[in-house]
């Protein structure tokens, strides 16, 4: 770029080396500072002294505490001076320095008595100044005048005095509160800026008060407002209280509407986007705003471009057809000189434009690309996505373009969105499957991505198989067994390896490639290669492959990975394989927090320190099994995260966990004496279940022995019918022997006494019979599930506090994993759809769609589908709704 | 959708830069707390600075979209003047913001706008700064009232500002050539 700088060159040295602050340095400049103690002040020179401290300061120097003080200090000599120039200056430093409260004592008088000074300036600034600084104390002492000066007949005094006040608003609230009256007077004011000043204040002040804020707007949208900045508040309110009141009737459209033609650019643009956000804004509404925005296009300040055309993409969000009559004047600005303004409007242009214009805009485009920066670019790409997504018919233009840019120059992120794209094209339009994998088989013939390269290499080994040719990608992923580093040569292996398992007649051309890979340099190829070698039978004989294999090798893996590591590491060398099965499929929950009795802990009194308590599913299972009682009753189907039976800090904490068993419920009360002159001793738990009809007692495990702070458990045992999911309240007592703990030998006395402790009800309930499971496909998961096993319903929820609550509720009641993050629900949504899904007891897999409404106001209704491999599964998930 | 919730119910400026032709700070002003560290603020610096620095942005007030802020910028001689918004803050008042700065330091630097002039009087760029924005909130965009304000440093003390005669005078010399830069 051309700078029109004359005789740059010619003096440059001379102005490269010149600089007033040249070799400055902290501690001569505080030496200097001396000079404002001197009984004859000289301004000028005080006045350079201040300026090279702010420059420090500016510069990011730090100042010590001592030093901050000592420099406060003789800075307020300077209040002495009567120069104009140099109080200005002192102003500054005041407020930089912001002094401690201790200090700001110092200079309070000499403030106040310039906040009543004659000098106008004096008062504006004294009050900026000690608003800035000033504590609640101090304030009281204050307010007086800066109520005066809030209708001080000066606009630059009134301004200082309303702007401090917004401030003070966030730490003094109820003082600033009684200012309204003079605030009130100030907003009539006929200065410009006092007026927004005046508006902005009262506005916060009464912003909590709706009805307060809409009886202000309303008045001031009939009176004249003077001020461009307060027209533009005006509107920012309006729209808020618009938004605010419910109902089709917009009493504040007219007033926006007429601030589309007011003089300010400003006013008109900010007008324009308040209408083009209203709420449910018709096309008729949004016209006069379109046309505005539209002018703006073509202004020559870029400033104004970029406001409209932002505007403008975000309208083609919702409202694409609004925008179509802006096309011409967007297409002009693909050439824009400012790129910020060029990407905006392409990615407007591609979410209004039509089928037949696509062609006309690729060509556009691709000449764009060339000279966008990276972010720019992957903003485009997404658009073209969903433009494709749009337009199925159009995508040979669409991939072709896709694949021209993939082959150009660009950073990993830009080239992870376009094969993003890519294979979101493949995977949602058929006809454009082969073409577009061709192009990924030819990018990575030449990606320096490893990433990339194997998830692209696994994409084809799904989709390659199916497509009418296979053969041909052969060719493409055998190079890279030959030119790429270990990590893409393995992936190449596994998908050689997927194309072998799928089409049988390349069977035999497959095996010679993964023999040849039996030589490889790196270990991960060749023991890839010799595995599936093995598995697929490439001894010789070409036979179909066997379908487990097919779903060992290439199934989805539908164990958590944290589950399996830590399985694995639990798993000693031993006689019995590792059986993958026994991988709990449980989303490991947060650990349990055990509770810590409270008070020191004695490190020699009590013996061994506390046993780690059991923290994870794995550690239950090995404490369960470690039980021979409990042991016999097999594997656990579900552990429930425990529930506390004790309020906090009481005596004895107790939590229980919930054991589900095919015919069993185990409870595990986990308790802990936080008694340090106690020991507990033969500690159970009394259950009554008198309130569970189906469970019969078996048998109770108690603790021998229950020292101060060493969490220990004790066992029930419930039977109930085989796989039926039973529910049921329980009361629960604990009953132990008390014995009396010597303090100073930490031993018990042999004598105890009977006591009985009263713990909160347990409850075993429907959701205790489902482990959530996530799947990461729901569709897929879906489909793969029986139609005719489906059960649909519909129930009305009654009033709810919003649909998230509602949807909440019905989660925790089924006991569910949400997918896909459908639990969330969007703010102000009116419907929603949430997809869960788990594993009933019985080892049944569950699937449910539930879609919720609101039908009236709070009033929700909800509409269940449940798939299962079982119909009477699918049928109790409905009972448990029902009756929930 | 409440719109109350995504946008200050008060237009705010997060910053005002004024850097040098290698980026380096003349004068800077930070009202936000988005950047807590000198570190923080160099850093923002640095890279707003190599984003803008081989557009052209001499003739009219640019502006970009950078880290979700919106920035509009403006250069002169090897000044470059940058004010910072929220990305949802109205564009045409951070505009108005910078040209309220840039004209100002025009006016007071008596249209010799370059690094030098600028750190020779420093002083009256910090009491220009301090003019226009208090902690965020807009004080004044009018260029010739600014440097009304500031000017008043050679004026009697003990006239009042609205009597300020030769300040006007200033102004009113000035306000042709203002006139223009406004259009």
């Amino acid at each position: 770029m051309a700078q029109p700088l004359v005789k740059k060159d010619d003096d440059r040295d001379d102005e490269a080396e010149y600089s007033p602050f040249m070799g400055i340095e902290k501690g001569a400049v505080l030496q200097e500072a001396r000079v404002f103690n001197d009984p004859q002040l000289d301004p000028r020179r005080c006045s350079q002294v201040i300026t090279k401290l702010l420059y420090l300061l500016n510069q990011g120097e730090t100042f010590t505490k001592v030093e901050a003080t000592e420099v406060f200090f003789a800075v307020t000599k300077l209040f002495q001076s009567k120069d104009v120039g140099l109080r200005r200056m002192l102003y500054l430093m005041i407020k930089e320095l912001s002094p401690s409260a201790d200090e700001v004592i110092i200079v309070t008088s000499s403030l106040m008595k310039d906040m009543n000074s004659k000098t106008d300036m004096y008062r504006a600034n004294a009050i900026r100044v000690l608003c800035r600084i000033t504590d609640g104390v101090l304030l009281t002492q204050i307010e007086r005048y800066l109520k005066q000066a809030i209708v001080d007949k000066n606009p630059v005094v009134a301004s200082a005095a309303l702007v401090s006040g917004i401030h003070l608003l966030q730490t003094n609230p109820e003082v600033v509160k009684r200012w309204s009256n003079e605030v009130q007077e100030a907003v009539q004011s006929r200065a410009a800026l006092v007026q927004f000043h005046a508006l902005a204040l009262l506005h916060q002040i009464r912003q909590n008060d709706r009805l307060a804020v809409s009886k202000l707007v309303t008045s001031l949208t009939r009176g004249t407002v003077r001020s461009p900045l307060a027209q533009c508040l005006l509107i920012r309110y309006t729209s808020q209280s618009a938004s605010n009141s419910q109902g089709g009737d917009r009493p504040f459209y007219d007033f926006l509407e007429g601030c589309l033609r007011h003089k300010a650019e400003m006013v008109i643009f900010e007008a324009a986007r308040a209408i083009t956000e209203l709420s449910g804004v018709t096309s008729r509404e949004l016209t006069p705003a379109i046309t505005v925005l539209q002018l703006f296009l073509s202004s020559s300040k870029p400033v104004l471009r970029f406001a409209a055309v932002r505007t403008l993409n975000k309208v083609a969000m919702t409202h694409p057809m609004a925008v179509t009559n802006c096309n011409i004047d967007m297409e002009s600005l693909i050439s824009d000189q400012n790129r910020s303004i060029a990407t905006l409007a392409i990615t407007t242009l591609l979410k209004t434009g039509n089928e037949s214009s696509v062609d006309r805009l690729m060509k556009q485009i691709t000449n764009f690309m060339s000279d966008i920066a990276d972010e720019f670019k992957i903003v485009v790409v997404e658009a073209i996505r969903s433009l494709c997504l749009k337009f199925p018919l159009k995508y040979r233009s669409l991939m072709n373009f896709l694949s021209n840019i993939l082959r150009e120059e660009g950073g990993f992120e830009y080239k992870k969105a376009i094969v993003d794209s890519i294979v979101i094209l493949i995977r949602d339009i058929p006809d454009a499957k082969e073409n577009g994998l061709l192009h990924l088989c030819e990018f990575i013939e030449d990606c320096e991505f490893t990433y990339l390269s194997t998830q692209i290499l696994h994409f084809l080994g799904i989709e390659g198989p199916k497509t009418s040719d296979p053969s041909k990608y052969i060719r493409y992923i055998y190079n890279r067994v030959h030119l790429e580093n270990a990590t893409v040569r393995a992936a190449a292996v596994s998908t050689l390896a997927k194309f072998g398992a799928m089409v049988d007649a390349l069977k035999p051309r497959i095996f010679v490639l993964l023999r040849r890979c039996l030589f490889d340099s790196d270990d991960e190829v060749r023991d890839r290669a010799t595995l599936y070698l093995n598995t697929l039978g490439g001894d010789g004989e070409v036979v179909e492959t066997d379908k487990g294999v097919k779903e060992f090798l290439f199934g989805a893996l539908d164990i958590p990975l944290v589950n399996l590591e830590t399985s694995l590491r639990n798993y000693e060398a031993s006689e019995d394989a590792f059986d993958i099965n026994s991988v709990p499929k449980e989303v490991k929950s947060q650990p349990l927090a055990e509770k810590k009795a409270p008070g020191k802990k004695q490190p020699t009194g009590l013996g061994a320190p506390p046993a780690a308590p059991p923290t994870t599913v794995d550690a239950y299972e090995r404490l369960l099994s470690s039980i021979p009682e409990l042991a016999s009753l097999g594997k656990p189907f579900k552990s429930s995260a425990p529930t506390e039976l004790t309020e906090a800090e009481t005596e004895y904490a107790v939590n229980v966990v919930k054991h589900i068993y095919d015919r069993h419920v185990v409870f595990q009360y986990n308790c802990t004496n936080t008694i340090p002159e106690q020991q507990l001793e033969e500690v159970s738990v009394v259950v009554d279940s008198s309130d569970a009809e189906e469970f019969g007692f078996v048998l109770s495990k108690p603790l021998r022995s229950l020292p101060y702070d060493s969490p220990g458990q004790t066992f029930v045992v419930f039977e109930k019918p085989e796989g039926v999911p039973a529910v049921g309240k329980f009361s629960n007592t604990l009953k132990f022997i008390v014995k009396e703990v010597d303090p100073n030998t930490g031993e018990a006395d042999e004598d105890g006494v009977d006591d009985e402790y009263q713990l909160e009800e347990l409850e075993v309930v429907s959701a205790d019979y489902m482990q959530k499971v996530g799947i990461s496909n729901f569709r897929n998961a879906w489909e793969s599930l029986d139609a005719d096993l489906e059960r649909v319903d519909e129930y009305g929820l009654g009033p709810r506090e919003s649909l998230a609550e509602a949807v909440n509720a019905v989660i925790s009641l089924l006991g569910m994993q949400p997918c896909e993050g459908t639990e969330a629900v969007p703010s102000n949504s009116r419907s929603h759809t949430c997809l869960l899904s788990g594993v009933f007891i019985g080892n049944t897999r569950v699937l449910a769609r539930l879609q919720f409404g609101l039908t009236g106001p709070k009033e929700v209704a909800m509409k269940l589908a449940v798939r299962s491999d079982d119909i009477a599964v699918s049928d109790a998930i409905h009972e448990i709704v029902a009756s929930g | 959708m409440a719109l109350s919730s995504f946008r200050d119910a008060c237009p705010t400026v997060k910053n005002i830069l004024l850097l040098d032709s290698e980026g380096k700070r003349v004068a800077v002003k930070y009202y936000s707390d988005d950047w807590p560290t000198n570190n923080s603020k160099l850093a923002f610096e640095k890279a707003l600075f190599t984003k803008t620095m081989k557009t052209n942005a001499r003739t009219e007030a640019e502006i970009t979209m950078f880290d979700n802020y919106i920035i509009v910028y403006k250069f002169i001689q090897d000044l470059h003047f940058f004010v910072t918004g929220g990305d949802d803050e109205n564009e045409l008042i951070l505009a108005a913001v910078l040209q309220g700065f840039f004209d100002s330091v025009a006016l007071l630097l008596r249209n010799n706008v370059d690094k030098r002039e600028a750190l020779e009087n420093l002083d009256l760029i910090f009491l220009c700064l301090d003019e226009i924005v208090e902690r965020g909130m807009i004080l004044e965009t009018d260029a010739n009232v600014i440097a009304g304000k500031v000017a008043v440093n050679s004026m009697d003390p003990a006239a009042p500002l609205s009597e300020q005669t030769i300040s006007q005078a200033l102004a009113t010399a000035r306000e042709h050539l203002t006139r223009t830069l406004f259009q």
